[in-house]
């Protein structure tokens, strides 16, 4: 049944070597772990990858209960995690899944540095991975701010702190952050969901694409 | 007539350059000058808020000194209590901030009976002198804050928050 919708659809739109330039590639010896144990470092890259999807997953859905207002934003996380039925998994996943992301890249990070992956040809997805950790803190510190608990605000007041402490355009960025120059409230809230929601995903996933065209492109190092 | 003739090629990649140009900048301006409106909006000099500490009851001892005031943040205002350490240096009133400089905690007076003479953060031992000076190694980088302050029918009344004026 499924083979014969495959083949109809495969007949009008030739979709085989589409799925063939994604899915076919070669995965060398020395980064299969069941070849070497030891090749369990290969799978951070895509162990951050996983760990990313479940992310954008869990947060889309507990944006279906989660509301950016002071007045509202912590009675809705308390009632998302203890009345909605599986509320505390979702949550959880979210919580707990972005601690372990900055894990996986750190791991990562160490796995590509050490093997030397970064050396020529390969400059510039080092570059675009170190922008992708970059986006992926900036998700940390946004997210870390809409529960809006007590951790979360006082947090917020010591980043937003230390983003006004660059030179010449702290000011602006630390206004630019919070929405207003003195007050930490409604504007900062709205504007951190904005960016955690919309903004720095965007940038996450067009980073991503351009990451895994050149791995694409340039195939996996090779063996130390 | 020009010795460099413009061809029909180039004339057309500058005519939907400079469309495309100008149909991108009007997507993007608005949304722009949306994000960035916090930064160019003018604040009003702060009012002074009156206090109901009398100046009379002052001396050179600071003492803390409880305010409240409506606080506009966008569409929310809410009552918002605050303080200061408000004291007299001769026949000037000296207000400072509570705020910590190293990470925002609250200051005390004397708190610590080491240095009663001395304002102490509980958080990470913080200390400065009266005038709001911090007190070298510790956490605190710079001197307490201090509020515009002056006296008004004989009560005390706070003004904008500025950077230390007196150390």
């Amino acid at each position: 049944m499924l083979n014969k919708l495959y083949d109809w659809v495969d007949e009008r739109l030739d979709i085989t070597p589409i799925w063939r330039d994604i899915a076919d590639h070669e995965v060398p010896e020395h980064v299969n772990p069941a070849h070497h144990f030891s090749a369990f470092v290969y799978c951070f890259g895509g162990l951050t990858f996983f760990i990313t999807v479940i992310q954008i997953l869990s947060g889309m859905f507990l944006t279906m209960y989660y509301v950016p207002d002071i007045e509202n934003a912590w009675e809705s996380v308390y009632y998302l995690q203890n009345e909605v039925a599986f509320g505390e998994i979702v949550r959880g996943m979210h919580h707990w899944g972005a601690s372990l992301v900055v894990v996986m890249i750190f791991l990562h990070t160490l796995r590509v540095f050490f093997t030397g992956s970064y050396k020529k040809p390969r400059e510039l997805n080092w570059i675009v991975g170190v922008m992708l950790f970059g986006v992926i803190l900036g998700l940390s510190f946004t997210g870390y701010l809409l529960p809006w608990d007590m951790k979360a605000l006082f947090a917020t007041k010591v980043g937003i702190q230390i983003a006004a402490s660059v030179p010449l355009i702290g000011e602006s960025i630390k206004v630019l952050l919070a929405g207003d120059s003195t007050i930490l409230g409604a504007q900062t809230l709205t504007r951190f969901f904005a960016i955690h929601v919309f903004f720095l995903p965007a940038a996450l996933l067009g980073l991503l694409a351009a990451h895994f065209i050149m791995i694409r492109r340039q195939g996996i190092s090779g063996p130390l | 007539m020009s010795n460099n003739r413009v061809s029909r090629r180039q004339f057309l990649g500058y005519t939907l350059t400079g469309v495309g140009g100008f149909m991108a900048a009007g997507m993007l301006m608005p949304m722009v000058r949306f994000a960035v409106d916090p930064i160019l909006q003018q604040h009003d000099a702060g009012d002074f808020i009156l206090t109901d500490t009398a100046v009379a009851d002052l001396s050179e001892e600071p003492v803390r000194v409880d305010f409240a005031y409506e606080q506009v943040d966008a569409w929310y205002t809410s009552e918002v209590t605050s303080s200061a350490w408000v004291y007299k240096e001769g026949d000037k009133l000296v207000a400072l901030s509570p705020v910590c400089k190293h990470l925002g905690c609250t200051v005390n007076w004397a708190a610590d009976p080491e240095h009663p003479t001395q304002f102490f953060c509980p958080c990470h031992a913080g200390r400065y002198e009266k005038n709001g000076q911090n007190v070298a190694g510790t956490p605190p980088l710079g001197p307490l804050d201090e509020f515009e302050v002056e006296e008004r029918d004989g009560f005390v009344a706070l003004g904008a928050v500025k950077a230390n004026t007196i150390v």
